[in-house]
């Protein structure tokens, strides 16, 4: 039904109209529409090239199809409906198959790329985000953003073989040049191993986790260490040279220091033979800032490395002979990070390129001499003359012309322009919109006061008021006002702007929930825990106190009365014992737990921290029904 | 076993009878060398001939080992696990490497270890957790941060996408997809006493040894439970040889080919799903009825760890391992199906004669002791 054949005029014109468009919003005059607007957005997130090069597949998440282009005229070829908002894709080693993950539906879409048909649907994993095959065609591997792992598939069949353990938050797979390895990356720090004090006070620790193909085994755990939200990684064609993006968060101080370089460093850490011992460089500079590092290229010749910076709305380029001769000259750092020097970057970025809003997935041609980035939030892709580092043309998708409500709220939520020196956005701490699993010390409830764990924004709408302590009574005032004086450091949002963003949050949609049954039935366990959250009684017959049951601070639909309790969980450091009542949706996903992330596990919330009882009724109950109640929590 | 064993090697050897000489560490599988070695011996030989031997070398803390108190060991193709009391061991490439719990094992002490064959993970039961050690990373569950019941862990084994493990307050099941505990206890199951010391998990049967409570058996396609208790009760007398279980202490299980052999403080048994057949001192070459440790061969042979040293059982004979209890030498004895005991000349032993755990290397043993961690390479007969 979308498909259809452009005319290289009809292409021209419309990429005209796109770049007008564009450069409208640019200039701060977005083309608005109405509110009740249909939001048929393509949202291009990746982008491949053919074997030959002469096609261009463009993973469209929004649309859930893949557009098939063809190269050189950029004109639509197909366009292939797949599952549920697809993640992630990748070509078979002999060009024959285009593999995609489905992320919400939990499939994989196999397309014969002679026909341009999905000739199978393999289910797989909780949310498949990218897929790569092995070189000699037996395996398929599989990363899993909710299940942690890298599921190793039949490559002819589907069949799932095994699962290896990965980072938490699984979702990105690269193949090594000489197919021996794959690299596994993940969006949210490990948990940490033993439990302390300072627990919710000490750096994430990420991974990338090395696969070997052969042997379909963890071969190696690379730490990165201080990083939380670890993306795409690029290895160079003579596999001397790795790199991949990340976010480096400085969330042990408080988060005032913007005006200071203070609170992320925007990333690569480099591995492999050129490098010796793996290093961590920043690609931020002061004043330019490369806000969420998300794809990765290098080019054929390993001349340059080229990385998109979703919040940044750029491509950084960097010269890799500078680059090696900067990490080679100076001392080796002692944590193996330059991450804190903001004049590092200026000895090996070479160029900044201006693309669309929120560019993500990249590839050059084989040439080298062309870069194509996928613009997600302006529905375009940038194609950039390597030569002259400049964008030569923009080829824009099928879609909408006009800029939604809830696309405009998306563009400012990803966007890092809005805040001092564009260092950071939104989605800088709400990876893809979710949170990022650890914990911040914010600057309105004083330094070194009220540590909070970071939450997650799915299906907030109607949980009001927000904030732990149930300070902001609404998403204007928690994401305008406070966020502009406090993190952004920066001019306000215009009224529109701030409306539509409050618009955007307040319509995220939940992911389907990966512990339900099928038609909301539930598990004998399930059972017994949803008999456990709703009791009155205690199990030696003593009335339960309202207040003290689950069922009356986590009521309704979304698991929160919205009224502020003392669960018993103040620390010294915390302003108040007041909190909220968290919603619960999503609750199995969003470790740690507690309003200062203390809580590793869902289990600590009170074998841990409840030792009173102020928590809910818990200490009654014996191992195994906890762990029922625990298996009900996960289904809300 | 026989499958890696091909048709030209056994012309090569000479006979095809001698096919039938099985390797005593293997069920399946056997490297080609198996063979050619057990080509050399005939099966109408005189028992103590055909009886594996063993130069037994035996590592401590002198040479690296993390503790000399080793509470079970876990062969990994070339690399050799052992779970001491100050740590766990990976010896790889002639060198050991020590986790401890600044690396993120659960306790330093640990009591049992289990291989994932399919990813190379190996989970180690501790004294205060469950740890699972995947590519170098460790992550521990425990009874506070976790599902788990216990966290005193005394037997683990992966059974597919399972974990099962055996702890001081009942059984557990992990699925490691899901992440979902199941606990088993005397609430949910016919287990009297819930200090669970071992598991055996298969994908058709999973078996507990419960301590004081007999053996429970979960059957994996009906999820049903059935418990095999010494008929004598807390007895520790046998009013009618192979009645049922020999002792309602459990230490050990092991489930391989349809065969469960079950070890006890006060004998053995081995069950076929019909028959029972138990072994004691007194009847057996068994050289204690105190038996911390078994692991089956197959549904014929199996090797008995116990508190005077290592035995084997090829289904007739038996041949016990050991420093002997007159003069603390090494010895090894043949005891044949008439109970002829013979003696067979060896200059090495087990580093202890308290044995605690049992893998094999292809045609050799490692063997876990109170003293010491023994690998015994077989001998050419």
């Amino acid at each position: 039904m979308r498909s259809r054949i452009q005319t290289a005029v009809g292409t021209g014109l419309a990429a005209l109209a796109v770049g007008l468009l564009a450069a409208a919003f640019f200039a701060g005059r977005p083309v608005h529409a109405n509110a009740g607007d249909h939001e048929d957005y393509a949202s291009p997130l990746e982008v491949l090239l053919s074997a030959d090069g002469a096609r261009l597949y463009v993973l469209c998440q929004q649309a859930e199809e893949v557009r098939v282009l063809d190269s050189a005229s950029y004109a639509v070829i197909k366009n292939i409906a797949v599952g549920r908002v697809p993640r992630g894709f990748s070509l078979s080693p002999d060009g024959a198959r285009l593999f995609v993950a489905n992320s919400w539906d939990d499939t994989l879409s196999v397309i014969d790329t002679q026909t341009l048909v999905v000739t199978a649907t393999w289910p797989v994993g909780a949310e498949p985000s990218s897929v790569v095959e092995d070189r000699a065609g037996k395996h398929l591997f599989v990363a899993n953003r909710i299940s942690n792992d890298v599921a190793v598939l039949d490559a002819q069949t589907g069949a799932e073989e095994k699962r290896l353990l990965a980072g938490r938050g699984s979702s990105y797979l690269t193949l090594s040049p000489d197919g021996g390895k794959v690299y596994a990356t993940h969006i949210y720090p490990n948990p940490r191993p033993n439990r302390s004090e300072l627990d919710n006070r000490m750096p994430p620790e990420s991974e990338i986790t090395v696969i070997d193909t052969a042997r379909a085994v963890v071969a190696d755990r690379m730490p990165l260490h201080a990083v939380a939200g670890v993306f795409h990684v690029a290895v160079s064609v003579d596999g001397r040279l790795g790199a991949v993006a990340e976010y480096h968060p400085k969330n042990l101080v408080p988060l005032a220091h913007l005006e200071h370089g203070g609170a992320f460093a925007d990333t690569l850490t480099l591995f492999g033979a050129d490098v010796g011992l793996q290093v961590e460089v920043p690609l931020d500079e002061l004043e330019r800032y490369a806000a969420q590092p998300f794809g990765v290229a290098i080019a054929p010749d390993k001349s340059r490395i080229y990385v998109t910076c979703g919040g940044s709305e750029m491509v950084t380029v960097i010269d890799v002979p500078k680059l090696l001769r900067f990490i080679h000259t100076r001392p080796h750092p002692a944590s193996g990070s330059f991450a804190q020097d903001l004049s590092a970057s200026s000895n090996y970025v070479v160029a900044r390129i201006p693309v669309g809003h929120n560019p993500r997935g990249l590839t050059l041609a084989r040439d080298g001499r062309r870069l194509f980035v996928a613009n997600r939030l302006e529905d375009t892709i940038s194609v950039i003359d390597t030569r002259t580092d400049r964008v030569a043309s923009t080829i824009p998708m099928e879609g909408p012309k006009t800029v939604s409500v809830r696309r405009h709220g998306e563009q400012t939520f990803y966007t890092a322009r809005q805040s001092f020196q564009g260092q950071i956005g939104c989605a800088s701490c709400h990876i893809d919109s979710t949170f990022d699993g650890i914990t911040w010390d914010l600057e309105p409830d004083g330094f070194g006061r009220d540590i909070v764990d970071n939450k997650m924004l799915e299906d907030i709408k109607d949980t009001e008021p927000y904030k732990w302590n149930g300070g902001n009574p609404d998403i204007p005032t928690e994401c305008g006002p406070r966020t502009e004086k406090y993190f952004w450091r920066s001019e306000q949002y215009d009224n529109r702007t701030l409306a539509d963003l409050a618009v955007y949050i307040r319509n995220l949609p939940p992911r389907p929930n990966r512990w339900r049954l099928p038609h909301g039935e539930l598990t004998p366990a399930q059972e017994r825990g949803q008999a456990l959250f709703t009791r009155t009684v205690d199990k030696f017959g003593k009335p339960i106190s309202e207040y003290n049951r689950c069922s009356y601070c986590h009521s309704g639909p979304k698991g929160t009365n919205q009224k502020l309790f003392d669960v018993g969980t103040r620390k010294g450091t915390d302003n108040s014992g007041l909190l909220k009542s968290a919603p619960l949706t999503e609750i199995g996903l969003t470790a740690p737990y507690l309003h200062d992330g203390s809580a590793r596990t869902l289990e600590e919330i009170w074998t841990v921290y409840n030792p009173d009882d102020k928590h809910g009724r818990t200490n009654d109950l014996t191992k195994d029904e906890l762990n029922d109640l625990i298996e009900y929590l996960r289904t809300r | 076993m026989k499958k890696s064993i091909t048709i030209a090697m056994l012309l090569a050897a000479g006979t095809m009878a001698l096919a039938a000489l099985p390797a005593v560490g293997q069920a399946s599988g056997v490297q080609k060398s198996h063979a050619a070695r057990a080509a050399s011996a005939t099966p109408q030989a005189p028992a103590p001939s055909r009886m594996p031997r063993y130069r037994f070398e035996n590592f401590t803390t002198a040479n690296g080992l993390p503790d000399n108190h080793v509470f079970a060991v876990l062969v990994d193709g070339d690399r050799i696990w052992a779970g001491t009391e100050n740590g766990l061991g990976l010896y790889e490439d002639g060198k050991w490497k020590t986790y401890t719990t600044k690396d993120g094992l659960a306790h330093r002490a640990v009591l049992s270890l289990a291989l994932d064959k399919r990813t190379g993970d190996v989970w180690a039961g501790t004294m205060a957790g469950l740890s699972r050690v995947s590519g170098g990373r460790i992550d521990s569950y425990t009874q506070l941060n976790s599902g788990l019941s216990n966290d005193v862990v005394y037997g683990v084994s992966v059974g597919g996408e399972n974990v099962w493990v055996a702890t001081a307050a009942g059984g557990c099941r992990l699925d490691i997809r899901t992440g979902q505990w199941s606990l088993y206890n005397e609430r949910n199951t016919p287990m009297v006493e819930i200090w669970a010391y071992a598991v055996s998990a298969t994908p058709t049967k999973v078996y507990f040894g419960i301590w004081g409570s007999g053996v429970l058996e979960y059957d994996q396609k009906t999820g049903r439970w059935d418990k095999y208790d010494d008929p004598d009760g807390e007895n520790e007398i046998v009013l009618f040889k192979d009645q049922g279980l020999i002792h309602e202490i459990v230490t050990s299980v092991s489930f391989v080919d349809n065969i469960l052999w079950a070890a006890t403080y006060f004998g053995d048994s081995r069950y076929d799903g019909r028959y029972w057949h138990n072994f004691l001192t007194k009847d057996s070459g068994l050289p204690s009825n105190f038996t911390n440790f078994v692991k089956g061969v197959d549904g014929k042979r199996a090797w008995f760890g116990t508190d005077k040293g290592l035995a084997y059982y090829d289904g007739v004979n038996w041949v016990v391992y050991r420093h002997s209890l007159k003069d603390g030498k090494p010895e090894m004895t043949v005891r044949d199906a008439q109970g002829k005991v013979t003696p067979v000349a060896v200059t090495t032993a087990p580093a202890h004669n308290y044995v605690l755990g049992i893998d094999f290397q292809g045609d050799d043993i490692w063997v876990a002791t109170a003293k010491g961690l023994s690998h015994g390479i077989r001998q050419q007969p």
